[in-house]
């Protein structure tokens, strides 16, 4: 027999699947911007800016069904909390996007550079922070609460490889005073990828809220706290 | 915060059947607290207790305490009991009098004559009830001739002409419009300053906008009504502690 909530529960699941299609999108942004980087690939980098627009249409779209949903439903105690959980992972989703563009931003400005880059370093802190948002992401679907303490601790893998980035970078301005702009833009890559981390731990920190209804923040130790 | 009611172990029968189990709750002065729950569970039997209501029920017997400021309300006189306890019902029910008489009818029972008093405390109860505006010009049509938002707002006028302590409130909005519900319950708010209130309701989001404590009342096997979960009204709607709440107020039974 079908519950009196078959309609609601149809409406949350699928905006959880479109929630994990925007991921995926963002996940796939990132890779590329990366790759792009690496390889100077401007035209890779041009898509990114056309996926982008994908991805803040879909948030948009996101956003609008939960209104919907909020509206037409009213929803209280746990499905409040996944909605309005929702509602936050969408944002912190987009914004991600935004640093995948800002760092398909930094192909174009590097166009006919010549520069070393600390290679490894950014593919690996790529690979990293994307798994985090895919286990992110997965946890909160699975509402599996445990991963989610677990995700953040990830992030300090990540600051650690920026503050290894940092002090590359700073090696290159000074080997090369002449690279100082273009070294600096290297930074805002290793930045957005540190901030994209970051916000996987926004995304955990839901995932316990819907669980135990306590807004705390997972604390990672030192916060992209350099060591000068 | 002052507690003005102490339920100690309240329990009610009708004859063999248990309608109330157990029940143990505090009700705060000057808050509105909600009492929610699905059909049957006991809540309006519960808020009938408070000003006796049920006693002209054949076959009811009760036991534990219901404490008004630390007295057992079930052992009081019954007519000054609900002097000081008033009570608003589901459907608007005046009196077949005009509205002036609507209200002076619980202060001329106790025993005020005075033409320039009663004047006074229906215009005091008719603002109060934040209906005056609309009938001050006519008080002496009929209560039935108002509107049924406007006839509810002058029940509430009555309840609280006789200057009670606690107001009672059983679904008083459900035969209500959206707009007259939103009266009644801005209303709420402004009598909580002066009065303690406590309304059943069927409506979960009007618990949630109007009420400051909620109680979600649930029947066991066999039909007891028992308090499953007592709190502060936002945690209750966000982060309820007990599974049967959380599936009560998402719908997911009842």
């Amino acid at each position: 027999m079908p519950t009196i909530r078959e309609t609601f529960d149809r409406q949350i699941h699928k905006i959880e699947n479109e929630i994990l299609i925007l991921g995926s999108m963002v996940e796939q942004a990132m890779r590329h911007a990366i790759d792009a980087l690496l390889t100077h690939d401007i035209d890779a980098a041009r898509q990114i800016y056309e996926q982008d627009m994908l991805i803040n249409e879909k948030r948009f779209a996101i956003e609008n069904a939960i209104l919907i949903i909020i509206a037409t439903q009213q929803p209280l105690a746990r499905d409040l909390r996944v909605i309005a959980s929702m509602l936050e992972i969408t944002t912190e989703l987009e914004r991600m996007g935004d640093y995948a563009k800002g760092v398909a931003k930094v192909v174009t400005k590097l166009r006919g550079v010549e520069i070393p880059m600390p290679e490894k370093k950014l593919n690996l802190m790529c690979d990293i922070t994307i798994d985090m948002l895919h286990r992110g992401l997965k946890a909160f679907l699975d509402q599996d609460v445990n991963q989610a303490r677990i995700i953040p601790l990830d992030d300090d893998k990540v600051d650690t490889l920026y503050n290894e980035i940092y002090h590359e970078v700073v090696q290159i301005m000074i080997a090369a005073p002449e690279n100082i702009d273009h070294a600096n833009y290297l930074m805002w890559v290793a930045h957005n990828l540190e901030r994209m981390a970051d916000r996987v731990t926004n995304i955990c920190e839901r995932t316990v809220f819907i669980a135990t209804g306590e807004l705390l923040e997972i604390s990672t130790t030192d916060d992209e706290d350099f060591d000068f | 915060m002052a507690v003005k009611i102490q339920v100690r172990n309240f329990n009610l029968f009708y004859g063999d059947f248990q309608a109330l189990s157990n029940i143990n709750i505090d009700i705060e002065e000057n808050h509105i607290t909600a009492i929610i729950g699905p059909s049957g569970c006991g809540k309006s039997t519960f808020v009938r207790s408070i000003n006796r209501m049920n006693d002209l029920i054949p076959g009811v017997r009760t036991s534990g305490e219901i404490l008004f400021e630390g007295k057992n309300l079930l052992e009081q006189n019954v007519v000054q009991l609900r002097k000081r306890i008033g009570m608003v019902f589901q459907r608007p029910n005046p009196f077949p009098k005009s509205v002036f008489d609507n209200v002076a009818y619980g202060p001329r029972g106790h025993g005020i004559h005075n033409p320039r008093q009663l004047a006074e405390i229906v215009e005091n109860s008719l603002r109060d009830a934040a209906l005056w505006d609309e009938v001050k010009d006519e008080l002496d049509k009929s209560g039935l001739a108002l509107s049924a938002g406007q006839q509810q707002r002058l029940c509430i006028a009555r309840a609280i002409a006789v200057k009670p302590e606690v107001i009672l409130m059983d679904e008083p909005a459900s035969a209500l419009d959206p707009l007259d519900t939103l009266r009644i319950e801005e209303l709420m708010q402004i009598l909580k300053q002066n009065y303690t209130i406590i309304i059943v309701t069927h409506n979960m989001q009007q618990a949630a906008r109007a009420s400051d404590f909620t109680a979600f009342f649930h029947m066991a096997e066999g039909g007891a009504g028992y308090l499953v979960e007592f709190g502060p009204t936002n945690s209750l709607f966000i982060s309820p502690k007990e599974k049967l709440t959380e599936d009560y107020i998402s719908g997911r039974f009842g």
